[in-house]
Parts: C-alpha cells; structure tokens; sequence
C-alpha cells in the first residue's frame, strides 16, 4: 500500500493554480525524483505535501499507517541561516522538537538519537562548531542530520545539491542513496536529471507534461527522452 | 557632589538599580531572536505605539475620564495588540512587514503628539514630549509597588524565555522545518510578540521610546561578533546587557547626563569593541 499519494491534486498560492491533476504514489523504499522546468510547482508540490501550503484542489493522502511527524524534510538554505550563530549540536537537536511536545527541555533519547544522526552523516567531530562556518557540503549534512532527528520514514528533499561543488554534489547523493538502502522513503526536488535517472526509481515530471512512472518508462516516454536531451544540451552549454 | 557610596545608600538609587539592571536583561533576551528573525524594526515600530499609547493615557488621566493609577494600564494592552498586529500583516503579502512597521509607527507617533498638543494635558508639553522620548528621570522617583511590578513582569518573561528556549531557537532558525514537523509556529510568533511588547513597556521608563531598540538589538549584535552557538550569544548579550545598563545608570548618576542615553552610548562602545575582538578572532583564525 502507498504511504503517500495524491489524488487529482491542483497546486498553486495566492489563487492561481500553477498545475492541475497531479496523481501519483510512493510506496514505501521507494526513490522518487520530481523533475521539471523553473516554476514548473515542484517547490510548492513539496510544500503541499508538507502541509505548508494548502492544496488548491483534490487531496494528498497518508497511509500505510504513516503520521505527519514522521515525515522529514530538508528545506532549501534560506538567508536567515547562513549567518547563524549555532553550534551543528543546537541544530541537529532542533529536529528532535516535534518529539519533545510541549516538554520544554531535551530529554536523553533524544540528545542520544541527535548523537547517533550525526554519527550517521559523520559530522560527529563538528559538533561545537558554528553553522556559519561551515561548508556548503557540510551544512547539508547538519539539516540532513535533523531532518533524521524529527523522522525516520519519509525524507522530502528540496534541491540538495544546488550550490555545491562537483565533489561533494556526488558524495550528496550517494549519503541519500545510502539512506534510500536503509529503508527512508526519498522524495527529491532536482534540477539535475542525470542524478535522477541513476539514482531514482521513480521519476515525477511536474510541467505542461505530467508524467509519473517508474524510471525506465519515464526514459522511454516522450516527455523523458526531450527533457533529458534538452537538460543536458543546456549543461553543456553552459560549461562553455 | 556625592560619592558613589553615598548615592548607593539611598533607596530611590537602588531601585532604580534593580529596575534598570532587569529590564536590561529581559530587553537583550529576545533581542538575539529579533535581530536573526530580522524583526529589529518590529522593537523600533511597538516602541513608537508605546508613545502613541503614553498619549492617550495621560490624555485619559489629565480630563478626569479614566485614572487607572498608572499609564502602564492603558499602554501595555495596546502595545501588546500592536504587537500582534505588526505580526500578522509581516505573514501578509500584500503589506511587506517593513512597510506596515513603518505605517504603525509613525502614524503613532504622530498620534501621540498631536493627542498630547490638543489636550493641552500639561505646562511643559515640550519637557514631557522629550522625556517620553528619550526616557524619564522618572526612574528616579518610582513608587515601591512599581518596582514590584518590574520585577514581577520581568520573572514572567525570564521563566517564559527558559520554559521555551528551545522551542525559540526551533522557530528562529527554520520556521517552515518546525511548522512542517508539527510545531504550532503561530502561537510561538505570537508569543515572542507579545513578550516584546511587554519589554518594551517595562523599557519606556528607562531609556525611553525612542531608545528602546538599541536595549534590543546592540547587546544580541556584540554577541554575535564573538560567539558561534545560540546559547553562549544570549548568554553573553544577557551579560553584556545587564553589565552596560548598570554602568550606564551608575555614570549617568554620577555625571549628570541622561540616563538612556548613557546606557545607549556604553551599549555602543561595548558593540565597537566587541567587532574589534570579533575580527581579531577570526582573524586569528585564518
């Protein structure tokens, strides 16, 4: 059974529907990759499905015995936080807040599970440190850690890569593909279709085209074959 | 010219004290909050309606139409409501936040001294205009149950702040990761709100409306120029608060010069400094 689906789902803010019908599922274990143009809805998607913003129309729906704590989110960097004065510990440790409930204090599972998360990314020796100070790979791997803190079944992703370089891009994904073996659901919001299709196995295409399938039948339909050729006409052009 | 230890013997000094040294406290616990929400202005702007307020309050008080004892009757509800207010249209997108503070505050501000010009409430409208403003030697004259009232209020927003420190810090660094995992982000917007506006009043007496934002912001700034986690920055804009509030009064008494002012000046030279070692210890690091 699906833990998460969409049922003719319309998305859009402010009274303007941006995409219309959107039915898909994920199952659980499964590495879903929603692709599509800038503006395409991909970012308000993940929103809907965060409860952030409402739906315009139709539903999402949970299942398969999955609450909405239990779904983990890594949001893209905003300004606020790339000059923020906190340690990786006080962050990491934030994620475990849904957890606490109204207890205003931290108790010890869940500073052991802020512990064992950063064990996981390996960002154990950073503990101290100051987020600002960071890295760009580093810091992704502090809002990962916590998005493990607050849940363990469903990882949403917004373009976890976008700024980082070559190098530590790949280490990225290969950290979320290690997390897809471990059994976390993968939802990821990418620019970058060659990730997609080598990591993924599902593809949602978000865009005039809706496409929704496993991976291979998204390489093979129309939608695929001219996004993909045009995707990475556009890389190459721009390294030129 | 009295010594120092002559003036610390007198009651009214070290009332003033007490209350200067907490309001300071409370005023820099938030203030670190405030500045990375990047709601410094919301200080400034809840500042001018406590003018605004102040107004209508002696305003009230001078025609016999409501005496509740003490402006802060009239002021703290109103403050409070502007505080939820300003929240609410800064979530708006219609009226951008910096906008709407601007709109309020002004507009109060403008309010308030045409209020205090039409009634005609006292002698000395300029001396009265310029104390509300830049902060009252009535500190120097407070009644023993308005200490009382001080520390009370400022025990309910130093427990309030311990009680939800952690939950602060959540909705401070990342507002939609904590609202999407669940945590009610509006009650504690509304709460950190209303909270200000309470600083803000409790502050009026002390430095004045126009002086309150700098209580607010320069101590949780010098902070962050030095330390790198949420916990040692407030820790340290609570010290740096207090220990400048403190020394600011003890000058200003011995001096003569105004007291917000002085605080305000110390609250600057200790920001300046702070940047210095701040850049000395990165610096250091590279």
């Amino acid at each position: 059974m699906a833990i998460l689906s969409a049922e003719k789902l319309d998305l859009g803010y402010e009274g303007q529907t941006i995409v219309s019908g959107l039915e898909f599922s994920v199952n659980a274990g499964d590495y879903l990759c929603i692709v599509g143009e800038n503006g395409a809805g991909k970012s308000t998607l993940m929103k809907t499905l965060l409860n952030l913003t409402p739906p315009m129309g139709g539903k999402v729906i949970l299942g398969d015995g999955l609450k909405r704590s239990e779904i983990a989110y890594l949001p893209q960097q905003t300004i606020v936080q790339k000059d923020f004065p906190a340690s990786v510990r006080e962050i990491v440790l934030s994620g475990c807040q849904s957890r606490a409930g109204l207890r205003p204090f931290y108790n010890k599972e869940e500073k052991a599970l802020a512990a064992e998360n950063m064990e996981r990314m390996g960002i154990t020796d950073l503990a101290k440190r100051c987020y600002r100070d960071l890295s760009g790979g580093q810091q992704q791997r502090v809002l990962l850690a916590r998005a493990l803190c607050a849940a363990r079944k469903l990882l949403l992703l917004d373009e976890p890569v976008s700024g980082l370089d070559p190098r530590v891009t790949l280490e990225m994904y290969e950290l979320i593909s290690r997390l897809n073996k471990e059994g976390i659901t993968i939802l990821m919001i990418s620019h970058d279709i060659d990730a997609a299709v080598q990591y993924a196995t599902h593809v949602l295409h978000v865009g005039k085209h809706i496409f929704f399938g496993t991976k291979e039948e998204y390489l093979n339909s129309d939608a695929g074959r001219y996004f993909v050729s045009m995707e990475r006409n556009e890389t190459t052009g721009g390294e030129q | 010219m009295y010594s120092l230890a002559e003036y610390l013997q007198r009651s009214f000094v070290i009332n003033a004290l007490i209350v200067g040294v907490l309001t300071a406290l409370c005023s820099s616990l938030l203030g670190v909050t405030l500045v990375l929400k990047r709601f410094s202005f919301i200080g400034d702007g809840l500042s001018h309606v406590a003018f605004g307020a102040m107004a209508i309050a002696a305003v009230l008080r001078s025609g016999h139409i409501l005496n509740l004892g003490n402006d802060m009757v009239v002021v703290l509800p109103l403050t409070i409501l502007s505080a939820v207010l300003l929240l609410r249209t800064g979530q708006n997108t219609r009226i951008k936040g910096d906008a709407a503070i601007a709109m309020i505050s002004v507009g109060a501000l403008a309010f308030g001294y045409l209020l205090m010009n039409i009634s005609n409430a006292s002698s000395n409208l300029s001396g009265d205009v310029c104390t509300t403003l830049f902060g009252a030697t009535s500190i120097l004259t407070l009644q023993s149950w308005e200490v009382w009232l001080c520390v009370i209020l400022s025990l309910v927003v130093i427990a309030v702040f311990i009680l939800f420190y952690n939950k602060i810090f959540a909705v401070t660094f990342d507002e939609n990761f904590a609202r999407a995992t669940g945590t009610n982000v509006n009650a504690y917007n509304l709460l950190i709100a209303v909270v200000i506006a309470v600083i803000i009043v409790l502050a009026m007496d002390l430095v004045g409306s126009l002086l309150i934002s700098a209580l607010v912001i320069f101590p949780a700034l010098s902070a962050m120029r030095i330390f790198g986690s949420f916990r040692s920055v407030t820790i340290c804009s609570a010290i740096l608060s207090v220990v400048c509030a403190f020394s600011g009064m003890i000058l200003s008494i011995m001096t003569g010069t105004p007291v917000g002012s002085t605080i305000v000046a110390v609250d600057v030279a200790v920001f300046a400094i702070c940047s210095l070692i701040g850049a000395v210890k990165r610096g250091g690091l590279r």
